[in-house]
């Protein structure tokens, strides 16, 4: 102990108290007090360091938001994205589970609606009844928004369900309690729960495939390129040219949950 | 199957275990806040039902989990709702809520309310029963002035903040469905305050139920004093949960959002027999009918002069049918909402199962369990205010 004292820095405040061994130790107290009431709002997050100097310290990498874009005039409903997504993303192939799938929108010209999805568009489509006067047709793409806000992910109750640095939305398999909130909360009937694992599952933009540098099934199969894929925000690639060059809408954008998927040539009546 | 819905809407998430889930922590909340006006509000015609109705609270809230519990997909993992939860998720609260009604509110009331009861049983008892009360009491056995006095005091305290508990507990469920805004069935701002009142009610009925029920099992004289004060408030409280779901009905039917025209089919087809018939007409109007005719609440001895006989029978059917109404309520919320696409095309249908996780067996299971579970918690602690009795034969 002895020792431990006489080799303290002299002129400090700790050393000169134990060297007087009487001294107020308030005083002290005070100051780390001041001291921590100073710290706090850093260390609770209230003053931050500006985000982007952090990150350019960290990496020099700048942010990447990953984002999709479907041309509706484009999509002729082969429904091969369907397929590959399937095959791509181990899906059950029976009805009633797809992490995408396709709608055809009739609009006659009465005004009235017809919309389906025979097994998410793979049986291919039942006719037109003839006497109906049509005023146009076509076909709509569907799948996760990986939405900026989620729903999904704010609702989970465990954070099985989150959103990856980039933007994509995914569910942790070994961390989900089948609570199906996320299901219920979710406006655009994109998730499902998996008969045998008992999760949430949903589309996950490939992330798998976009680690190896390569694009979602989905858009890799599209024969008509009516789907693209892309980083948001970056001048130079596909999505944000699509973005430039078309008048581009969100479904549902009315709930605020700021998709990432982009649709051109989107007709009012798609939900 | 009705117009287009999403391919993946095919299944319903949520089955009739999510719609036991509100109706028994409405029960719950509803009794508690029954068991209040007696304590905090000093309603002495209701002392003969402030322990039934913390008895009737514990057995309801023990049984309360379990509906969902049974309905995860992956029930072992449900701690991770305590250990990790997502602060911003209203579901992750469930568990901290839960935990501080039964820990902090139900379970410390009923201690501190049966604290000098278990002391004197276990010195008026032998053997095993004496050291079941000994170990009951936690080892306070001060009978003094003073500590039973301290014993009142706090147990006030308790109920007050457990007033505002209640709300939570309850109102919390309704937050859970009206925060949905994927929604439009669910997504309102009165979902809490409506499940709030429609727990009241549901708590009031069931309790008067009870009463009368066991009072006459018991081969006790029913007292009329204190089942005509539940009536009344029976009476009001429906008036006001009424009230609301209309001011949420019109409020609907004016704003005529998008998706209007498929709750309107929602509600013209498919919710028509448990929406229109048994929530609105049996389960609301009739018992208000049948209340305002007989019970004092508006007038002294009611419209309609009955034998008192009659008056506790029509209490009887009046309770009876109001839990008919409450468990459409939780029906019509809970299914109703699954039963319409959100794209607002098309309508899907709720085929239930009888056996099975979550059948009906199952869910009749749950139903029996607290009732169950309160007859052996009346056993242990007998809520009779005829205390002479209870002090002699408790069990």
């Amino acid at each position: 102990m002895k020792s431990k004292e006489s080799t303290a820095p002299k002129g400090t405040n700790g050393a000169t108290e134990r060297a007087s061994g009487e001294s107020d130790p308030a005083v002290d107290r005070r100051a780390f007090l001041r001291t921590c009431g100073l710290a706090a709002p850093v260390l609770l997050g209230v003053f931050r360091p500006p985000q982007d100097l952090l990150s350019q310290e960290v990496g020099g990498q700048e942010e990447i938001l990953y984002a999709m874009g479907v041309d509706i005039e484009k999509c002729i409903g082969c429904a091969r994205c369907v397929v590959a997504c399937k095959t791509e993303n181990e899906v059950p192939v029976e009805e009633h589970f797809f992490n995408t799938w396709i709608e055809r929108y009739v609009i006659q010209s009465d005004g009235e609606v017809t919309v389906e999805s025979p097994n998410g568009g793979i049986d291919g489509w039942s006719e037109i009844p003839g006497d109906r006067e049509i005023l146009k047709t076509f076909f709509v793409p569907k799948l996760c928004n990986h939405c900026d806000k989620a729903p999904c992910v704010q609702v989970c109750p465990v954070g099985a369900t989150f959103t990856t640095p980039d933007g994509v939305v995914l569910v942790d398999d070994d961390y989900c309690i089948g609570c199906r909130y996320c299901v219920q909360a979710c406006p655009y009937g994109a998730r499902w729960i998996h008969p045998e694992k008992h999760v949430a599952s949903k589309c996950t933009f490939c992330y798998h495939r976009l680690k190896d540098g390569l694009v979602p099934a989905c858009v890799e199969v599209c024969p008509t390129e009516a789907r693209l894929f892309g980083e948001l925000g970056h001048r130079a690639n596909p999505l944000e040219r699509f973005r430039r060059f078309n008048q581009v809408q969100v479904l549902k954008h009315h709930l605020n949950t700021e998709p990432k998927v982009f649709y051109a040539n989107l007709d009012g009546e798609v939900r | 199957m009705q117009g287009f819905i999403f391919p993946n809407e095919f299944e319903l998430q949520w089955g009739l275990l999510v719609v036991l889930y509100p109706y028994l922590t409405g029960l719950v909340a509803g009794a508690f806040i029954l068991a209040s006006l007696a304590r905090v509000f000093n309603v002495k015609e209701l002392e003969p039902t402030y322990r039934l109705s913390l008895l009737t609270a514990l057995a309801f809230l023990l049984v309360a989990p379990l509906p969902l519990l049974a309905h995860l997909g992956h029930p072992f993992r449900s701690y991770q709702i305590f250990m990790t939860p997502n602060p911003r998720s209203a579901m992750a609260m469930f568990g901290f809520v839960y935990a501080w009604y039964l820990m902090v509110v139900l379970l410390l009331e009923i201690w501190f309310d049966y604290r000098e009861d278990m002391v004197r049983w276990a010195r008026s008892s032998t053997g095993f029963r004496k050291w079941f009360y000994l170990i009951l009491t936690l080892g306070a056995t001060d009978l003094s002035e003073k500590s039973l006095k301290f014993d009142r005091r706090i147990g006030r305290w308790i109920t007050i903040v457990g007033i505002p508990s209640a709300f939570l507990l309850h109102g919390y469920v309704g937050f859970i469905f009206g925060s949905v805004k994927a929604n439009p069935w669910w997504s309102s701002v009165l979902m809490p305050v409506v499940f709030l009142f429609s727990a009241i009610v549901s708590g009031i009925a069931l309790v008067l139920f009870l009463f009368i029920w066991v009072e006459l099992t018991r081969g006790r004289k029913v007292d009329m004093g204190c089942t005509d004060k539940l009536a009344s408030f029976l009476f009001f409280a429906m008036v006001v949960d009424f009230s609301l779901e209309m001011l949420d009905f019109v409020h609907r039917l004016y704003e005529a959002e998008e998706s209007i025209a498929i709750l309107g089919q929602l509600v013209e087809g498919r919710l028509f027999i448990s929406l229109i018939v048994l929530q609105v007409l049996l389960g609301t109007v009739l018992p208000i009918v049948m209340l305002l005719l007989v019970s004092p609440a508006l007038r002294r001895g009611g419209f309609l002069s009955v034998s008192q006989e009659m008056r506790r029978m029509l209490y009887l059917g009046a309770a009876a049918l109001t839990q008919i109404g409450i468990f459409s309520i939780r029906w019509n919320v809970v299914i109703g909402g699954q039963l319409f696409s959100k794209s607002f095309r098309g309508l899907t249908v709720y085929n239930m199962e009888f056996f099975g996780l979550e059948g009906l067996a199952m869910s009749m299971f749950l139903l029996v369990l607290p009732l169950f579970l309160l007859w052996i918690l009346t056993k242990i602690l007998p809520p009779w205010m005829d205390r002479g009795e209870a002090e002699a034969q408790p069990g």
